[in-house]
C-alpha cells in the first residue's frame, strides 16, 4: 500500500528509539533471540489453557479460537497518557450529556447543531428512554474508545463503543501472560498496573446503583450464555469482580424488582452489567419475536429500582452518522475545543459528500453505519478494481447506509517475526469507567495490532492480534 | 443464611453435570480397559463380553440403532471416542467442559484449567480411530486427566456448597455406576447357580472387581478366595470401599446434609437418601440375596434415578 510514510512508535519516523522504548530496548538487545520465540511459543499455550478464545461468528461449529499475541509491548509515556486520558474524559462527559438531552429536552436538535434526521430515522434511539434519568445521569458507565496514532502527539478517535465494547479481559491477560513471562522486566521498568480494572469496575458499578438501598448493591454480569463470541470475558469479569454470571433463564421479576434463582430461592439484583443487545432485554418493551430477555425488565428499570449498565439506548452516541457531530457534540455541551481529533468523515447521505466518495473511493475506508468488527467496509487503496465497483454500486444504492474516511497513516509498532522485529499497524482502546463519583480511565488498553505486513485491519475476526500496552510511571 | 453469597440454580445444576460426566468418562475408560483384559486373556467368548459391556454402560440400545453387528472394534470405537453416543468418553468430557465453562465463575483456575486441559488432551488423542496398540495408553491417560481434575477439586476448592454439588454428581454418577454394573452381572453372583470354583466363575467375579478397581482392595481383606457373597458384600456394602454402593450413598447423604444445615426444614431430597440408607444398606448381604439381589439392584438404580430428581427440584436447577 502506498500512501505516506507512517510514524513507528518505537523507531519514530527516523530510526532512533524513542525514548518510552529506551530502557525496554536494552533488555532485549541482551536477550537470545532463540529464547524469546520460546517464549512466544509458551505465551500461546498458557493462553489456550486458560481458555482465552472467542467463537468465530459465521461458522458451524461453534468454533473457539485464540487471537494472537505478540510479546513485545507497546509502550506509552506517562506525558502522552496524561493527555489522552484527559481527551477521553471529556469525550465520555459530553456523550453522557448529550445522552440525557437526547432523551429529555432535546437542547441540541432545538440549537440545530444536529440535524434531527439523524435521530428521528435511527434504530438506535429507543423512544423508550424518553424522560429516564439513571443515577447521576449516567447512561455509559462502560466505555471502550478506540483510537488510533499518526505521529508523537496525534490521537484519533476512530469509535467510541458506548454500547458493550469488549476486550477488557484481554488488557489483563495479556499483562498476567507477561508477567509470567517476563517477571525480571517488571522490576527493571516501572509500568503502571491494569490489574486493578475488576475492583475498579466493581466499585463503579455499585455507585452507579439506584439510591436508597439499605444494603451494599448486588451486581451481576448478564451474558446471552456460553456459545456467545465474549463469553469467556463474561465469565472472566464476573469471576474477578466475585459476583454472578446470570443468563436470562436465571431471571424473573418478583415484588418489582429483577431477582435471580439461586438454590434456596429468589435474590434481589441492583446492578446487572449487561453483554446482551437491548433488543433482547426485555421482549414485553422491545422485541416481541425475541426468545430470549425478561418480560417487564423495562418497566423495573424504568420505576429506577435497577440500574442496567449501560442503559438501554447508548448506541445512539456511537452509532457511525453520529461520530462525525462528535466535536460539536463537545463544544455544545462542555463549552470547550475537543482535546482528541475525530477522523474527518464524508456522511455518504449528504450529496455532495457522496460525488466525492466516489470520485476518491481507491483512496477512502467506507464503512456501514451500522457494522462493526470490521464486517462489510471497503478499504479503497487495497482493494481491487473489480471491488471498487461492486462496492460503489452498493453504495449508490444506498447511500445513507455508509459513511467515509481518509486512510490515515496509522502508527506501528514492531512484533517479533522469525527473522526479528518487523513494524505493524496498530490501534488502541482504552477502558473507561463512569460512575457518579468520576471517571476511571484503566492505564493501558487493548492494543490490536495486524499481523499482515501493511495490513490496516486489526479486527480479531480478521487475523488482527494483540500486545500489552505499557504506560510508564513517569 | 445472613450476608452469604447464594449460588445460583443453574450453576448448581452446571457444577453436578460436570462432575457426573467426568465420573462417566473415567467409568467408561475403566470399562473398556475391562473388557480388553478379558479379549486378550481370551478366557472367555469373545465379543458377547463387548455386549455386555456396551450394557453396563447404557450404551447398547444407541449402538445397536447405528450397528447391524458387534465387533470388538466398533464396540470400543462406541464407547471412546463416537459423537453419536452421547456417553461415549470423548462426549462426555466435551459435555464436562461445556458445562465447566458456564459454571466458571464457581471453579477455582486450577479446577477450570485441568478440565480445559483434560478435554484439549482427549480431543487431540482421539481425534481418529485409535490402533489397538495405542487404546492402553490412552485409557490410562484419560484416567490420569481426569484423577487431576478430582484431585485439583480436592486441593483448591473451598468446603462450601459448589464443592457439595461437585461431590453429588460425583457419587450418584458412581453408585449408580457400579450397581449397573453389579445388575448386568448378577447372575454370576448368585450361589445357587454358581459352580463354586470353577474357572469361568473366578474370571468372571474378577472382571466384576476390575471394573470397579477394586480387586487389589478386595484381595487386601479377604485374600486369595473369592466368593460371590463376599464380593457382593464388598461392592454393596462396604463402607471402606470408595465405589461401593453404602460408601457412595453415604457420601451422597453427608453432602445434602450439608447444604441444607441451615434450612428450617430439610427437603424432600434429604428425607429420600436418608430412606434409602435405612431400607437398602442396613441389611446383611444374605438378607439381600434371599429377596433377591437384581430386584434389589433393580429398586436402588430406580431410586437414586427418583433423588437426582428431587435434587434437581430441592435446589431449583430449572425454572
Amino acid at each position: 500500500m502506498t500512501g505516506p510514510i507512517n510514524f513507528d512508535e518505537m523507531w519514530g519516523s527516523d530510526g532512533i528509539p524513542r525514548d518510552p522504548y529506551h530502557d525496554f530496548l536494552n533488555w532485549f538487545e541482551q536477550e537470545d533471540p532463540k529464547r524469546l520465540q520460546q517464549k512466544q511459543k509458551e505465551s500461546e499455550e498458557l493462553f489456550r489453557l486458560t481458555g482465552i478464545t472467542f467463537n468465530v461468528y459465521g461458522r458451524e461449529e461453534a468454533e473457539e479460537r485464540l487471537i494472537p499475541f505478540d510479546i513485545i509491548p507497546r509502550i506509552v509515556s506517562a506525558s502522552e497518557w496524561r493527555k489522552v486520558v484527559r481527551g477521553i474524559e471529556q469525550r465520555v462527559r459530553a456523550i453522557n450529556a448529550f445522552l440525557h438531552d437526547l432523551y429529555h429536552r432535546q437542547e441540541i436538535l432545538r440549537a440545530k447543531r444536529i440535524p434531527e434526521s439523524i435521530i428521528s430515522n435511527n434504530s438506535a434511539f429507543l423512544p423508550q428512554m424518553i424522560g429516564i434519568s439513571p443515577p447521576g445521569n449516567i447512561y455509559t458507565q462502560i466505555v471502550g474508545v478506540d483510537l488510533v496514532r499518526t505521529g508523537h502527539e496525534e490521537f484519533y478517535v476512530l469509535e467510541d463503543n458506548a454500547r458493550t465494547p469488549s476486550g477488557v479481559s484481554y488488557m489483563l491477560e495479556n499483562r498476567e501472560t507477561m508477567l509470567q513471562m517476563f517477571p525480571e522486566l517488571f522490576s527493571q521498568i516501572r509500568v503502571q498496573p491494569v490489574q486493578t480494572y475488576p475492583t475498579d469496575l466493581l466499585r463503579s458499578l455499585s455507585d452507579c446503583a439506584p439510591s436508597g438501598l439499605l444494603h451494599e448493591p448486588t451486581v451481576a454480569v448478564l451474558t446471552p450464555g456460553i456459545y456467545n463470541s465474549a463469553y469467556f470475558e463474561h465469565s472472566f469479569l464476573a469471576d474477578k469482580m466475585g459476583v454472578e454470571l446470570v443468563e436470562m433463564q436465571d431471571l424473573r421479576i418478583i415484588d418489582g424488582r429483577v431477582a435471580m434463582r439461586t438454590i434456596a430461592g429468589y435474590k434481589t439484583i441492583d446492578v446487572l452489567y449487561r453483554r446482551i443487545d437491548d433488543d433482547f432485554l426485555d421482549p414485553l418493551n422491545f422485541r416481541s419475536d425475541s426468545q430470549i430477555g425478561v418480560a417487564g425488565l423495562f418497566d423495573v428499570y424504568r420505576a429506577g429500582r435497577i440500574t442496567i449498565a449501560n442503559a438501554p439506548g447508548t448506541g445512539i452516541a456511537d452509532d457511525k452518522a453520529i461520530y462525525s457531530y462528535i466535536p460539536e457534540i463537545i463544544r455544545f455541551y462542555t463549552g470547550e475545543r475537543p482535546l482528541l481529533k475525530n477522523v474527518p468523515t464524508w456522511r455518504c447521505v449528504e450529496k455532495e459528500a457522496l460525488a466525492y466518495v466516489l470520485d476518491h473511493l481507491s483512496e477512502l475506508v467506507v464503512k456501514e453505519v451500522h457494522g462493526s468488527g470490521g464486517y462489510g467496509m471497503l478499504i479503497g487503496p487495497a482493494a481491487t478494481k473489480k471491488e471498487l465497483a461492486t462496492f460503489a454500486k452498493k453504495l449508490k444504492s444506498r447511500p445513507a447506509n455508509f459513511i467515509a474516511q481518509p486512510t490515515l497513516a496509522l502508527s506501528t509498532v514492531p512484533i517479533l517475526t522469525r527473522t526479528g522485529l518487523s513494524s505493524r499497524h496498530v490501534d488502541l482502546r482504552p477502558f473507561v469507567l463512569v460512575s457518579p463519583k468520576g471517571i476511571t480511565v484503566t492505564p493501558g488498553g487493548l492494543t490490536r495490532v495486524a499481523l499482515k505486513k501493511k495490513s490496516l485491519v486489526v479486527n480479531s475476526s480478521q487475523g488482527g492480534g494483540t500486545k500489552d500496552t505499557w504506560v510508564l510511571e513517569n | 443464611m445472613g450476608a452469604r453469597k447464594l449460588m445460583l440454580g443453574r450453576t448448581a445444576n452446571g457444577l453436578y453435570w460436570m462432575y457426573r460426566y467426568l465420573e462417566r468418562a473415567e467409568n467408561t475408560a475403566r470399562l473398556i480397559a475391562t473388557g480388553q483384559r478379558i479379549a486378550l486373556t481370551r478366557l472367555h467368548g469373545g465379543d458377547d463380553e463387548w455386549r455386555s459391556i456396551l450394557q453396563t454402560a447404557a450404551v447398547l440400545e444407541g449402538y445397536d440403532q447405528r450397528h447391524s453387528e458387534l465387533t470388538k472394534a466398533s464396540a470400543i470405537n462406541w464407547l471412546l471416542r463416537s459423537e453419536d453416543n452421547p456417553s461415549s468418553i470423548y462426549a462426555c468430557l466435551m459435555a464436562a467442559r461445556q458445562n465447566a465453562r458456564m459454571v466458571r465463575t464457581a471453579l477455582t483456575g486450577e479446577v477450570w484449567e485441568a478440565v480445559n486441559a483434560t478435554y484439549m488432551h482427549c480431543k487431540a488423542t482421539l481425534k481418529r480411530r485409535l490402533p489397538e496398540r495405542d487404546i492402553p495408553t490412552a485409557l490410562a491417560s484419560i484416567r490420569q486427566r481426569t484423577a487431576l481434575v478430582r484431585g485439583m477439586t480436592h486441593g483448591t476448592m473451598l468446603r462450601n456448597e459448589i464443592f457439595d454439588f461437585a461431590r453429588i454428581g460425583t457419587f450418584l454418577e458412581r453408585a449408580d455406576n457400579t450397581a449397573r454394573i453389579l445388575d448386568v452381572k448378577y447372575y454370576v453372583l448368585l450361589p445357587s447357580v454358581t459352580a463354586v470354583g470353577s474357572s469361568i466363575d473366578n474370571v468372571q467375579w474378577e472382571t466384576i472387581l476390575r471394573s470397579v478397581s477394586a480387586r487389589g482392595g478386595f484381595m487386601m481383606e479377604y485374600g486369595n478366595s473369592f466368593s460371590a457373597s463376599d464380593i457382593a458384600n464388598f461392592l454393596l456394602l462396604d463402607n471402606r470401599m470408595p465405589r461401593s454402593l453404602a460408601f457412595c450413598t453415604s457420601k451422597i447423604s453427608d453432602n445434602l446434609h450439608y447444604l441444607t444445615a441451615n434450612y428450617p426444614i430439610s427437603p424432600p431430597s434429604c428425607e429420600q437418601i436418608e430412606s434409602i440408607q435405612q431400607t437398602h444398606l442396613r441389611n446383611h448381604i444374605s438378607e439381600i440375596f434371599e429377596s433377591g439381589l437384581h430386584e434389589f439392584l433393580q429398586e436402588y438404580i430406580a431410586l437414586l434415578g427418583a433423588l437426582g430428581r428431587q435434587i434437581e427440584i430441592d435446589f431449583r436447577f430449572y425454572e
